[in-house]
C-alpha cells in the first residue's frame, strides 16, 4: 500500500530539540528496507505558485493555495503494508517532532 | 423481516430490568416468567454475537457485509430461540447461521467480486462453526483494537465499539449522542471507509505497542460509561461498557488497568438502582437508599481491586468509589481513605476538576478550612471559573464553616450556573437552610 507522506512545519514542536531524530538516518533506514520509494524537501512557501482553470481561462497566482501557519515542507512516499506500519515510520522522522506529519493512502482507482 | 437493530434492542433494554421485575412478578408461567426467558435468551445471543461479526470481518474483510449477516444471525436466534429453546452451543448456532448467509449473498455477488468470493467461500468453508480458542480470542480483540484505532476520530471510535461489538442499532447510538440518524450513519460509513481505504490493520498491537494502545481502548470504554444518557438522565451504554470491560479482562487478564476499569464501572454502576427518587430527580450520595445498590457489584469490584499489581489511575477512581460503596452509612464513609486516594489521583491525573474533588474530600476529612484552602489552590488562575460545581463546593465548605450568610449567597450563585432543574432546587433549599450537618 502507498502511502504520501506530507511533512509540515508546526507552531508548537517538540519542545526538546536535542530528542529529534536524525534525518539522515532515517532517510538511509527506510530507504534500505524499500518502504521509502520517493521523497524531498521543498523550497519555501515564498517561492509557490499556485494554477487554476476557471470557465476555460488560467488563473496563475503567487503563494500557496492555503494561508495557513503549518506549511509542507518536504513529502516522501512511502510503501508499507499498512497504516500502522507508515505511522511507525513518520513517528521516527524528526518533522514529527519539529513540525507535523500528514499521512495519506493512495486513492484505490481499481475500486 | 423484523429488524434485527429493533429486536436486538429492545430484547436487550428489557434484560437490563429484569431484576425488578424478577423480584415483584415472581416467574414461572407468567408474562414475566416468558419475558425473563426471552431476556436471557436476548442476554447469551447479544454475548455470543461479537466474536461472530470478528471472525466473519477477519475473513471476508468486508465490515458492512459481515455486519449485516451476523446482525440477521441475531435477528434469528432472538427469534427462535425463545420458542425452541437456546441450543447447547449459542456461538457455533450463530456462526453457521451468519456464514451460511454470507455465502448466499457472496455466490450471488458479481462477477467483479468473483475473487474475494471464491477466497472468503473457500475460508468459511474451512472455518469450522467452533474456531479454536486462539482465534476467538484474537478476532474479538482485534474487532476491539480496530474500533478504537487512534486513526479514527474519537466520536468515531465510541460509535462504532456500540455498533459492530455491542450490536446497538445505528438509531439508538444517534439519540443519545443527540446526532440525527443519518449523521451517526454518515460517521459509521466514513469510519469504516477510512479502515479499508487506509488500510487499518486488523490486528492487536504488541509489545510497546500494545502498552500505547491500550489506554485508548480504555478511554473509549470509559467514554461509552460516562458519556451518553437516556430519556430518564441515567448513562445509556453503561450495560454495555461494563459487558466489554469484561470481555477485555477475560481476553488480557494481565492488564491492570482494564481490571481496574471494570472494578470502576461495577463500583459506580452499584448504586445505580437508587440515584433517582420516584419523580426521577437525582439523590445526593449522602441520602440514598444503600440498601438498593447492588452488593454483587460492589463485592466483585472490590475483590478486582484486591487482587491489582500496580495502581493507575482507574485504580485510585475505583478505590474512591469502593470506599462509599462499602460505607453501610453515609457518615460512616472513610473520608481520610478517600482524601489519601485523590492525593494518588492528582499526581498522576493533575486536573482542575480532580483539584477540586479532592479539596472535597479533604474538607470532610480535615474539615472545611482545609477543604478552602485546597479548593483555593485548585482555582488558582482561573481554571475552574466555569465548571458548575466549584461554587457548589465553596458554598459547602463556607456553609460548613459556619458563615451561613455567606454560604446563601454562594449556593444562589451556584443554582443560576446550574443547569439541571432538581440540582438547581436542592442549591436553592441549601441557600435558606443554614449550615448542613457535617457527614463525618
Amino acid at each position: 500500500m502507498k502511502y504520501m507522506m506530507l511533512v509540515c512545519t508546526d507552531v508548537e514542536p517538540d519542545p526538546e530539540p536535542g530528542n529529534y531524530p536524525d534525518v539522515e538516518v532515517w532517510v538511509a533506514e527506510n530507504d534500505a528496507a524499500g518502504r521509502r520509494l520517493q521523497g524531498a524537501q521543498l523550497a519555501p512557501a515564498s517561492t509557490a505558485t499556485t494554477v487554476r482553470v476557471r470557465n476555460g481561462q488560467l488563473l496563475v497566482s503567487d503563494g500557496p493555495f492555503a494561508e495557513v501557519k503549518e506549511m509542507i515542507v518536504g513529502f516522501d512516499l512511502l510503501e508499507c503494508a499498512d497504516l500502522d506500519e507508515a505511522i511507525e515510520v513518520a513517528r521516527a522522522h524528526p518533522m514529527a517532532w519539529a513540525g507535523r506529519i500528514e499521512i495519506r493512502p493512495f486513492a484505490d482507482v481499481d475500486q | 423481516m423484523t429488524d434485527p437493530d429493533q429486536a436486538a434492542r429492545s430484547n436487550g433494554g428489557a434484560a437490563r430490568r429484569a431484576p425488578a421485575d424478577q423480584a415483584t412478578n415472581g416467574n414461572g408461567g407468567t408474562a414475566a416468567g416468558r419475558a425473563a426467558a426471552a431476556q436471557a435468551v436476548a442476554a447469551t445471543a447479544v454475548d455470543a454475537y461479537p466474536r461472530i461479526v470478528a471472525a466473519l470481518i477477519r475473513i471476508t474483510g468486508d465490515w458492512t457485509l459481515a455486519e449485516d449477516c451476523a446482525q440477521e444471525a441475531l435477528a434469528r436466534a432472538l427469534d427462535r430461540w425463545p420458542v425452541e429453546g437456546v441450543p447447547d452451543n449459542p456461538g457455533g448456532w450463530l456462526m453457521t447461521v451468519a456464514r451460511n448467509r454470507v455465502l448466499d449473498v457472496l455466490r450471488r455477488a458479481s462477477v467483479e467480486r468473483r475473487k474475494l468470493r471464491e477466497l472468503a467461500v473457500l475460508a468459511l468453508t474451512a472455518a469450522t462453526a467452533e474456531p479454536t480458542d486462539e482465534e476467538v480470542v484474537d478476532d474479538r480483540l482485534r474487532l476491539i483494537f480496530t474500533c478504537c484505532h487512534p486513526a479514527l476520530a474519537l466520536e468515531a471510535q465510541v460509535a462504532l465499539t456500540l455498533r459492530t461489538i455491542c450490536a446497538v442499532p445505528t438509531a439508538d447510538i444517534a439519540r443519545v449522542f443527540l446526532v440525527s440518524e443519518s449523521t451517526m450513519t454518515r460517521r459509521l460509513t466514513r469510519a469504516k471507509a477510512k479502515i479499508a481505504d487506509a488500510r487499518i490493520p486488523y490486528r492487536v498491537p504488541r509489545g510497546a505497542a500494545l502498552t500505547e494502545r491500550l489506554p485508548g481502548v480504555l478511554a473509549v470504554l470509559y467514554l461509552l460509561f460516562t458519556q451518553g444518557y437516556d430519556a430518564d438522565g441515567e448513562p445509556a451504554f453503561a450495560d454495555e461498557a461494563i459487558r466489554l470491560a469484561r470481555l477485555l479482562v477475560r481476553l488480557m487478564p494481565d492488564q491492570s488497568d482494564a481490571l481496574a476499569l471494570l472494578a470502576l464501572f461495577l463500583l459506580q454502576h452499584s448504586r445505580h438502582a437508587a440515584r433517582r427518587d420516584p419523580n426521577g430527580d437525582l439523590v445526593p450520595l449522602d441520602q440514598q437508599d444503600r440498601s438498593r445498590w447492588d452488593q454483587t457489584a460492589i463485592a466483585e469490584g472490590v475483590r478486582l481491586l484486591g487482587g491489582l499489581p500496580q495502581h493507575g489511575p482507574y485504580a485510585w477512581q475505583a478505590r474512591i468509589a469502593a470506599c462509599h460503596a462499602t460505607a453501610s452509612r453515609a457518615e460512616e464513609t472513610d473520608w481520610r481513605r478517600i482524601a489519601e486516594c485523590y492525593d494518588q489521583l492528582v499526581r498522576l491525573q493533575p486536573t482542575p476538576v480532580v483539584a477540586l474533588n479532592r479539596a472535597v474530600a479533604h474538607g470532610y476529612a480535615y474539615g472545611p478550612a482545609v477543604g478552602l484552602a485546597l479548593l483555593a489552590e485548585a482555582r488558582a488562575g482561573g481554571a475552574l471559573d466555569d465548571y458548575p460545581l466549584t461554587l457548589a463546593v465553596e458554598a459547602d465548605l463556607v456553609a460548613r464553616q459556619g458563615d451561613a450568610e455567606r454560604a446563601a449567597v454562594l449556593f444562589r450563585a451556584a443554582a443560576a450556573r446550574t443547569p439541571g432543574d432538581a440540582e438547581r432546587r436542592a442549591l436553592l433549599d441549601r441557600s435558606r437552610s443554614g449550615p448542613a450537618i457535617r457527614p463525618s
